[in-house]
């Protein structure tokens, strides 16, 4: 009976998500209070019936209730429980509802953060989620319900939830990308209801920034996850392969990544108006996207799920209503956002501009690479093609370079405009240790001066030595105020995000750079040299896991410093699927990570084995958990918690319509 | 020129810098850097290039999977039930490599006609087919043959 009740609650959410997207929307245009009112109760009654409907859902996976189709297909009795919870999420249909779930999260969150706004804004801004949310719950109710029951005959056993996503890492990676692709739509909202009420001024800007930099962190959590976790439980000892699921989480990370600073520029400067909302909807749509890619099959993937058609097709008639609709009322309000200010070269405006216009060209190359297949196909006649890493490696890597070089300086550069002069005593020094870096750095890091990784040194030694150049020049002008204990956490942030920037880059390099890899054949007692380290192939034992069937290899590994550790990759049989898996040894590191994977066993006793040095391979993610904190100390700024503080910079109030 | 005039005009000629430059980029880097697919057919009739890299999927043939003694070589053969094209593979194949599975290889064809491949991927779900395979398979008719089996 609860899943029946699970299924009628997300009908019900859906009807409400109905009202809210009607009742408001008109309550506003009618200047209705009453109308308007309506949106926060409907919005946390949105919240109810869909958690209601996942709670009903999680529960059929804890009692293995297998007369239900998505767990018969997805879960199984001998499934560990945590991997219960985790399975809901697993395939389409229940990932789906996960992120319907955290949309009426989010509009529940706005409804209760936004006391201090004015009430159309707020009625607009609930009515546009709830028009979101009526998209998916149809979706969800039409081509991809999960609470279909397997009638007359329900299965007898699970056919198991994927061993691949059997796994800590995967509990937590689709959750973190859903709150930060769905976290998006919070900004898309924003931006839309100020399109229909005509107001986009500083303080709209200023409400805005808070939620995108939660989407934000959500993203770069989502993303630093799934990379990790690819690391680890592929088997190959990559951390990123431009696969074009990757690709449709990174597009409105870059998307979102230039709103975070052109929303900047909007509040302090009343400057990008149109662009900063144009900004919004794409990285809205790239999320769109994204989902579309991964649903619909269309493009050969490592994390496709399995084909439907009518899935494709709605979710891109959903993508063409939103676009084309956000667009069209773009076109129609734009005209009415007059937001030109003066601004000289050297400002930091400008540096903000050369930060939106990398990352959106970045985000474009990176959507031609992946869409470029589709195109092809189409343009002649069905032959298929694949765009291969070297593509967005070469086109991605030198915008990145640039970026890195402009981020150094867009904090030391001041609003309107600054005294080059000023900026030159300022980088004199950094510019001297960028000289150092690049001469030393290799060999400072243990690896060997080539030209790539002396680069990737010498731009993150000019970030860094950008960030603190700026801490020097605020810890002056606030001495005797109290000193750089009076900065917000807003700059703390922006300088730990740009430091964790520095950090990722060089993990990327380095890691590339420095890197060896060797596939052998190994028989237990075979021992080899890896980057000096001596590794020796003990023995292989089984044993046995709840639902698996595992061969664990045993490698000892002999550090050139004397040290040693012991090493257990296993090759995983899942009894349910007969699905084999590959989980590697690593020993983990600071500068360096070991990584054995075992390959198939070959005759005579003996295994294939692949066998990895990734040097600073961690420092990767390290950068994006040190971006993530940062935004994540952005988002609690006091400056967003004060309530309708008068406006700090006047002319940035002149852009009402 | 009306300063804010010229501003505006900056902003567009640097936009359309950006732009053009990373379309010059993008397209140089596209010509080098894709591979088409060619089906089993499609190879044995010759139209697969040689000397550069190219994609080529089936499925797996029965029986077909060969390692070396003392090495990680391994052969094996792929086909779209028209045309069989023989593989050779140098290292560890992916977890849900099997034959009777479908797979997409990369790499080139040798003077001998054999192709070397440099990488197969299999896909991560049992049940899903690289959508090239199955429009190879739809396309010599073997499509229901193969999901039958």
């Amino acid at each position: 009976m609860t899943i029946e009740l699970g299924h009628f609650s997300a009908a019900l959410g859906m009807a409400v998500g109905l009202l809210l997207a009607v009742l408001p929307l008109w309550g506003s245009h009618r200047n209705q209070a009453s109308w308007m009112q309506l949106a926060r109760p409907l919005a946390t009654l949105q919240l109810v019936l869909v958690a209601i409907a996942y709670l009903a859902l999680t529960r059929a996976f804890l009692v293995d209730d297998f007369s239900v189709a998505y767990v018969a297909a997805n879960s199984n009795t001998q499934l560990p429980t945590v991997y219960k919870f985790s399975a809901v999420w697993g395939a389409h249909e229940g990932s789906l509802l996960l992120w319907l779930l955290f949309l009426t999260l989010w509009t529940a969150l706005v409804a209760r953060f936004s006391r201090h706004l004015p009430l159309p804004l707020v009625a607009r801004t609930l009515a546009v989620l709830g028009w979101v949310a009526v998209g998916f719950h149809l979706f969800l109710l039409l081509t991809s319900n999960p609470f279909e029951r397997l009638l007359p005959v329900p299965a007898i056993e699970g056919q198991d939830l994927n061993p691949l996503l059997q796994d800590p890492g995967l509990v937590i990676h689709p959750p973190m990308l859903y709150l930060g692709y769905v976290g998006f739509a919070v900004p898309f909202a924003f931006a839309v209801a100020a399109l229909l009420g005509g107001r986009l001024d500083a303080a709209w800007a200023r409400w805005s920034r808070p939620w995108t930099n939660m989407a934000w962190v959500f993203l770069t959590l989502g993303i630093t996850l799934g990379s990790w976790w690819a690391y680890y439980e592929l088997g190959w000892g990559g951390w990123w392969f431009w696969d074009p699921v990757e690709n449709a989480s990174f597009m409105p990370w870059l998307t979102g990544t230039a709103l975070v600073h052109s929303l900047a520029v909007t509040e302090k400067r009343g400057a990008f108006k149109g662009w900063t909302v144009l900004l919004a909807i794409f990285t809205f749509s790239l999320s769109l996207l994204g989902t579309f890619l991964v649903r619909s099959g269309i493009l050969t993937s490592v994390h496709a799920f399995a084909v439907d058609p009518t899935r494709g097709a709605f979710i891109f008639a959903f993508l063409v209503v939103v676009v084309g609709g956000s667009l069209a009322l773009f076109a129609w309000r734009a005209p009415s956002l007059s937001g030109a200010v003066q601004m000289s070269g050297w400002s930091r405006e400008t540096l903000l501009l050369i930060n939106n216009l990398l990352l959106t060209v970045s985000a474009l190359s990176v959507l031609a690479g992946t869409l470029y297949p589709l195109v092809f196909e189409a343009l002649s006649g069905g032959r298929k093609v694949s765009v291969g890493p070297p593509y967005f490696n070469a086109v991605f890597v030198p915008l990145m370079a640039l970026l890195m070089l402009a981020m150094a300086l867009g904090p030391l550069m001041r609003w309107r405009s600054t005294a080059l002069a000023d900026l030159r005593a300022r980088l004199l020094w950094v510019i001297g240790a960028v000289a150092v870096a690049v001469a030393a750095g290799p060999w400072l890091l243990g690896h060997a001066w080539v030209p790539a990784t002396a680069a990737a040194i010498g731009l993150a030694v000019w970030l860094i030595g950008g960030l603190v150049a700026d801490l020097w020049r605020q810890a002056g002008l606030l001495r005797g105020k109290g000193g750089v204990a009076r900065l917000g956490a807003g700059y703390w942030g922006m300088q730990l995000a740009h430091l964790g920037v520095a950090f990722t880059a060089l993990g990327v390099v380095l890691v590339s750079q420095h890197s060896t890899e060797q596939d052998l054949r190994m028989a237990p007692g075979d021992s080899v040299e890896l980057a000096g380290y001596r590794l020796t192939f003990e023995a292989v034992d089984a044993y046995s896991g709840p639902n698996y069937e595992a061969q664990r290899g045993r490698f000892l590994v002999a550090h050139p410093d004397g040290g040693q550790s012991l090493l257990l990759p296993e090759k995983r049989r899942y009894l349910a699927r007969g699905n084999v898996m590959t989980e590697a040894g690593i020993d983990p590191g600071a500068t360096r990570d070991l990584y054995i994977a075992l390959g198939e066993p070959l005759a005579g006793g003996a295994w294939a084995v692949r066998l990895q040095y990734k040097a600073y391979v961690r420092w990767i993610w390290l950068g994006g958990v040190l971006m993530a904190a940062g935004g994540g100390l952005a988002v609690v700024d006091r400056r967003y918690r004060l309530k309708r503080q008068r406006n700090p910079v006047p002319a940035a109030a002149s852009g009402i319509a | 020129m009306h300063p804010l005039r010229r501003q505006r005009l900056l902003l567009v000629v640097a936009g359309l810098v950006a732009a053009a430059v990373a379309v010059a980029l993008a397209l140089v880097a596209l010509n080098e850097n894709i591979n088409l697919f060619y089906s089993p057919v499609q190879v044995a009739a010759g139209e697969a290039p040689a000397g550069r890299p190219f994609r080529v999927g089936g499925m797996v043939v029965e029986n077909s999977v060969a390692r070396s003694g003392d090495t990680l070589d391994v052969r094996f053969a792929v086909t779209d039930y028209e045309a069989t094209v023989a593989v050779r593979y140098q290292g560890i194949l992916p977890d849900l490599f099997r034959e009777g599975q479908g797979v997409v290889a990369t790499g080139q064809l040798s003077p001998e006609g054999e192709f070397v491949a440099t990488e197969v991927l299999a896909k991560h779900d049992e049940k899903y087919m690289p959508p090239e395979v199955t429009a190879a398979l739809e396309q010599s008719g073997a499509y229901q043959r193969a999901n039958s089996q």
